[in-house]
């Protein structure tokens, strides 16, 4: 597979090391109500879509950034890619 | 019909005319006591042993496609109890001992053959792990041998056993693992069930679950409504999508994991080995082909076909294990779709909806686990009660902190 990196071009996906559903971007606030019962979902639930998925995958062998790629997982087929930090601030989150 | 050497020979001098179908082909009833998602090997195990051993009469297998198409007849056919946890390790064991009786009891020849499972370590550090875990599968009744490099090379004098990068030190022997002929396990229970009443409905897909005030009355399939008493979800590698229908999210991604079979060769492995400094096993199947394979591809995946780094990594583990296996030619490969939990142990519980249980979450190990699972959630539908090897194979387990993690870890299903 190609990663369509959005600095450096298409890379191996052979060059990253993957961690899985992009939603791990939003962490829940642990002063939350109900924090608990947030975290659990966070860590342990994943909707695993047959279809799209956004993923995080991290350019360990690269330039060391975290890439959110959309992929669809019936095919493997990779429809984008941007920068981890990029979707976490547009999520509203500082860094 | 029972088959017998007797059978086989009169039908030899009789034109082979008296053979039939060994099972059914029967319409969706409006309505059954208990309706089992999933004519795979632990859907089937578990209608068998619902007729069998729970004697539940009115019951229904539905399976998407036929009998033999998923998983189980795409995995490696591997057998072994050598788990470390006591969440595990009585589990395994109770499959294997239901192993042993498998053949005699439904009647089928399964090819069930124990040639022993033999896993290599590499430094001391690894010597001293498998000494536990041997230790822990001998507190638990089971057979475990630990051998020095000279037992091992009694067994596979073949190894590479002077590499400079892994040495091998020794080994951990089960020698009760084997293989099974592992279409046959699904024919089997197949024909199993169907002699004792199940309804075994092919070409039949699951399309929604009917829920009122909180509990199930039955699923909606291609070929209509049936009416459940309850509903048995044993689907893995599919689990999310299907368990998606009633609206509930698992501890669960699915991966890609691939098998290789070679060109059939003349009589060379003992038994399965596994590479203890690489993503390798490998055995030989009764035809002669070496069937090997290695880890997951790693990424979440539905398309039951991997990707080329893997293929090479898992051949790069064979050139270092047993450099002979350079000589043979690859005649397949493939892909098989796995549930892989978030801490690497199977799931088998209830859900929060009434009437609905769930059978699933086997990563890469559920075939062996096959004749257990399916008699564990028969117990648990029949009686509401988990099956007292079972009772670890909950969903409240993450809540609770009470993870099976065999590897430790953690909830990273890919590493798993």
């Amino acid at each position: 597979m190609l990663i369509p990196h959005p600095l450096l071009g298409p890379r191996d996906s052979q060059e990253f090391t993957y961690l899985g559903d992009a939603r791990l971007i939003d962490r829940p606030d642990g002063l939350a109500e109900g924090a608990l019962d947030l975290f659990h979902d966070y860590l342990y639930l994943r909707d695993n879509p047959a279809g799209l998925h956004q993923e995080l995958w991290f350019h360990e062998q690269g330039d060391r950034s975290w890439l959110v790629v959309t992929r669809d997982t019936r095919t493997h087929e990779i429809v984008g890619a941007e920068l981890a930090s990029d979707v976490a601030r547009a999520r509203g989150r500082s860094k | 019909m029972r088959y017998s050497g007797f059978k086989v020979l009169k039908e030899a001098l009789t034109g082979h005319k008296g053979w039939r179908p060994a099972w059914r082909d029967p319409e969706p009833k409006a309505h059954y006591d208990i309706v089992i998602v999933g004519g795979g090997g632990h859907g089937l195990a578990t209608a068998y042993y619902l007729a069998k051993v729970f004697s539940q009469s009115s019951v229904a297998v539905i399976e998407k496609g036929w009998i033999g198409g998923g998983n189980v007849g795409r995995n490696t056919t591997i057998i072994r109890s050598n788990y470390l946890l006591d969440g595990n390790e009585p589990f395994y064991e109770f499959s294997m001992k239901l192993w042993e009786g498998l053949e005699q009891d439904f009647n089928f020849n399964a090819m069930v053959s124990q040639r022993g499972v033999l896993n290599l370590s590499h430094t001391d550090s690894q010597r001293d792990a498998f000494r536990r875990r041997g230790n822990a599968m001998r507190l638990n009744g089971v057979d475990a041998e630990l051998l020095d490099t000279e037992g091992v090379r009694r067994i596979a004098p073949f190894l590479n056993f002077d590499s400079a990068r892994f040495p091998i030190k020794g080994g951990l022997l089960q020698p009760r693992g084997g293989t099974v002929r592992h279409d046959a396990v699904a024919w089997g229970y197949a024909r199993g069930a169907d002699s004792r009443g199940v309804d075994i409905i092919q070409n039949c897909e699951v399309t929604g679950f009917r829920i009122e005030n909180g509990q199930c009355r039955g699923v909606e399939t291609t070929r209509g409504f049936i009416g459940a008493g309850k509903v048995g979800v044993a689907v893995a590698g599919s689990s999310g999508q299907v368990m998606a229908k009633a609206g509930l999210r698992l501890p669960i991604e699915s991966h890609v994991l691939q098998a290789f079979v070679s060109e059939g060769l003349k009589p060379l492995l003992p038994g399965v080995i596994t590479y203890g400094a690489g993503h390798f096993y490998v055995s030989q199947s009764d035809k002669g082909g070496l069937v090997f394979g290695g880890d997951i591809d790693g990424y979440n995946s539905y398309a039951q076909r991997g990707n080329l780094p893997v293929v090479e990594d898992v051949c790069e583990g064979g050139m270092s294990l047993m450099p002979m296996i350079g000589r043979a030619r690859l005649l397949r490969m493939w892909g098989g779709i796995m549930d892989m939990s978030m801490d690497g142990s199977p799931i088998i519980d209830h859900t929060d909806i009434g009437g609905l249980y769930f059978n699933g979450g086997w990563c890469y190990g559920g075939f062996k686990a096959t004749p257990a699972s399916g008699w564990c959630f028969a117990h648990l539908l029949a009686t509401d009660r988990p099956h007292d090897t079972a009772t670890a194979y909950r969903f409240d387990r993450f809540r609770k902190g009470l993870m099976i993690d065999e590897k430790g870890v953690g909830a990273q299903p890919n590493l798993h």
